[in-house]
């Protein structure tokens, strides 16, 4: 019952965000929340920190506002192009650097993106360069008028919704389940007759592309792309939405991603100031709340409900579900 | 290309190399003893130029004494981060002190940019050392050779102090096996935190070294540090002279190959990386550290 309040309650506030902020504001957010999902999905539930994710959120960045500025396909076109792009490029990433675990992988999807980088910032015919791609034509699609904010954020969430119900599919499934049996014991899941090479490159390619997505939503938002976009402080900022919101609680990338966004949203003024800052926040994060947001929420709900279920010992109550599962659900 | 380019290019190689190879050196002395990766070691690295350039900005210090003061300097940052931060989280998975030391790199290059802004400052390399040296068939700056000739003089001291020494057994020892090394009376604490200051000083040393041939600006450490986890991923993690070998050799093929086909410049070292990964993905020299 609570659970459907709950899920009641976002969608509501998922309908009225852009009247509560400046709409572009609320997209971004949006775009940010997709984003740290999908890094989530490799993070959280395959056990794999990817340091690289950036590649892909500028990949599909860049391939979308090249569909949109030499083309005149549809907008929604060429954001699939642009999640499609950034799915092909993760297959030779993923495939390389899944070979490697822990710290190793890490280092190594960091050097692809830096390769993406560099490839960005020397193909300027297709990237504008150091420049990037400024003033990106929108065009009007089945009535909607991109260049209102208000109609865009709409649009937006429902590219952004059906993202995360591929993600919640994803995590819910048999194939979600066979990826924290790998991530919390990768010998018994091999044993038991998964492939895990296979599964995690499932993982890591379903996870770019959807990252792809979000980065292609919000370059047709911003009508820009820059150099920004495949920076390894990308890479890093989607880390710290997630950690700060809460890995593997499927909200908490949101959560985590909105308090980046407003944060840098009210420091734009210096961008010395927004590192400072994140960077501050990273290390506080890292040190002393690892759980995020919603994971210390979670935690504390589920102290409250072991302490009123001590205190009635006849009532025969559910079992309290794992972590795991109340995380899976909410 | 005539062989003279060639030999130009390689000595122009050898001096990316040296500083490929004092930090993917100081990477794998912590990562040998902590099982971290350090992310901030580029950051390290631009605070050892900067110290030099305030030395000899604010006090007329020049590059001799500065060579002295900066590694020092920044090996003390170094142990207070590894007293008060990194200690903390040894005990949980390494991928957060791998964020842990990435939120420092934002904390350090864009507070050193909120104090003295983005632009390069030229420093000046010591006065003895100007002009070219004549190498019989070209002339070389005498400066960038001093550079390669230091960076393997002091890869070398390390290694023999690792490979060779009281100090190094004791080292070795800590990272084998913590308890036991307890036991007899070492107090292992003292001696992870001694490394931390230690590697951080090899990429304070690199920074000073660095700072007369790049201009010193607060995010010269940070691009560089993401190519030198290429340059580790190759050479493979743990190993002390492996890191060196290839941080050399990888600075020749990437000054040849960016002769040959300049617009590869920028990405072939992450080419490289990949075809070690498909061939040998523990690296050219992980065998040594799987034994």
């Amino acid at each position: 019952m609570t659970r459907w309040i709950l899920r009641a309650a976002i969608v509501v506030l998922a309908l009225l965000l852009p009247r509560l902020m400046y709409p572009t504001l609320a997209v971004e957010i949006l775009c940010g929340g997709l984003f740290a999902l999908a890094f989530d999905l490799v993070f959280g539930y395959v056990g794999l920190l990817s340091f690289g994710h950036a590649a892909f959120w500028g990949t599909a960045s860049y391939v979308a506002a090249n569909f949109l500025v030499r083309t005149s396909l549809p907008v929604p076109v060429a954001i699939l192009a642009g999640a499609l792009a950034a799915f092909v490029i993760s297959i030779p990433i993923g495939y390389l650097s899944i070979r490697s675990s822990g710290i190793y992988f890490s280092m190594i999807t960091l050097a692809f993106a830096e390769m993406i980088h560099f490839v960005a910032l020397q193909a300027d015919q297709w990237t504008g360069g150091d420049n990037g791609i400024p003033g990106i034509p929108r065009r009007p699609f089945l009535g909607i008028d991109f260049s209102d904010s208000l109609q865009l954020y709409y649009f937006a969430l429902f590219f952004i919704a059906i993202g995360f119900w591929i993600a919640w599919r994803a995590i819910g499934s048999p194939f979600g389940q066979a990826l924290r049996a790998i991530r919390d014991n990768r010998i018994r899941a091999q044993s038991v007759g998964y492939n895990p090479r296979v599964q995690m490159l499932l993982a890591f390619v379903i996870s770019a592309f959807l990252a792809g997505l979000a980065g292609a939503i919000n370059t047709v938002a911003h009508g820009v792309v820059s150099l920004d976009a495949v920076h390894w402080r990308t890479s890093g900022e989607v880390v710290m939405m997630t950690l700060l919101g809460g890995s593997t609680t499927l909200l908490g990338p949101f959560v985590g991603a909105g308090v980046v966004r407003v944060l840098e949203h009210f420091l734009a003024s210096s961008t010395a100031a927004v590192g400072i800052v994140t960077g501050a926040v990273f290390v506080v994060t890292v040190l002393f709340f690892r759980r995020g947001i919603v994971g210390s929420l979670l935690a504390l709900d589920h102290w409250f409900a072991a302490r009123s279920q001590a205190k009635t010992p006849g009532r025969q109550g559910e079992a309290a579900p794992s972590p795991g599962e109340v995380r899976a659900k909410s | 290309m005539s062989w003279q380019l060639l030999v130009i290019q390689v000595f122009n190689g050898l001096v990316n190399g040296a500083f490929y190879a004092l930090l993917s050196l100081g990477l794998a002395v912590i990562f040998g003893m902590l099982r971290i990766v350090n992310f901030a070691h580029g950051a390290l690295y631009m605070l050892g130029a900067f110290t030099a350039y305030l030395l000899g900005e604010r006090f007329g210090i020049g590059y001799w004494p500065a060579l002295f003061i900066a590694p020092i300097a920044v090996a003390i940052l170094g142990v207070v981060i590894e007293r008060l931060l990194l200690r903390r989280l040894y005990d949980i998975a390494a991928a957060y002190n791998l964020l842990l030391t990435f939120g420092l790199t934002l904390l350090i290059q864009d507070g050193v940019r909120l104090l003295y802004g983005i632009s390069g400052q030229p420093y000046a390399g010591p006065p003895q050392l100007a002009g070219a040296t004549n190498l019989g068939f070209t002339f070389f700056p005498t400066y960038r050779l001093f550079v390669i000739g230091m960076s393997i003089l002091l890869c070398g001291t390390t290694w023999f102090l690792i490979e060779r020494t009281r100090i190094g057994a004791i080292v070795r020892a800590c990272t084998e096996n913590p308890t036991v090394t307890r036991a007899f009376g070492i107090d292992v604490s003292l001696w992870v935190t001694a490394v931390f200051g230690f590697g951080a000083a090899l990429a304070g040393i690199a920074g000073v070294m660095a700072a007369p041939i790049y201009s010193v600006d607060p995010l010269m450490g940070a691009d560089l540090i993401v190519t030198t986890f290429a340059v580790v991923v190759i050479g493979g993690l743990g190993s002390i002279l492996g890191s060196v070998v290839t941080g050399f050799m990888v600075g020749v093929l990437v000054a040849i190959g960016s002769a040959i086909y300049p617009p590869i410049a920028n990405t072939l070292i992450f080419i490289l990386m990949a075809l070690v990964l498909l061939l040998r993905p523990s690296g050219l020299f992980g065998l040594q550290e799987a034994r």
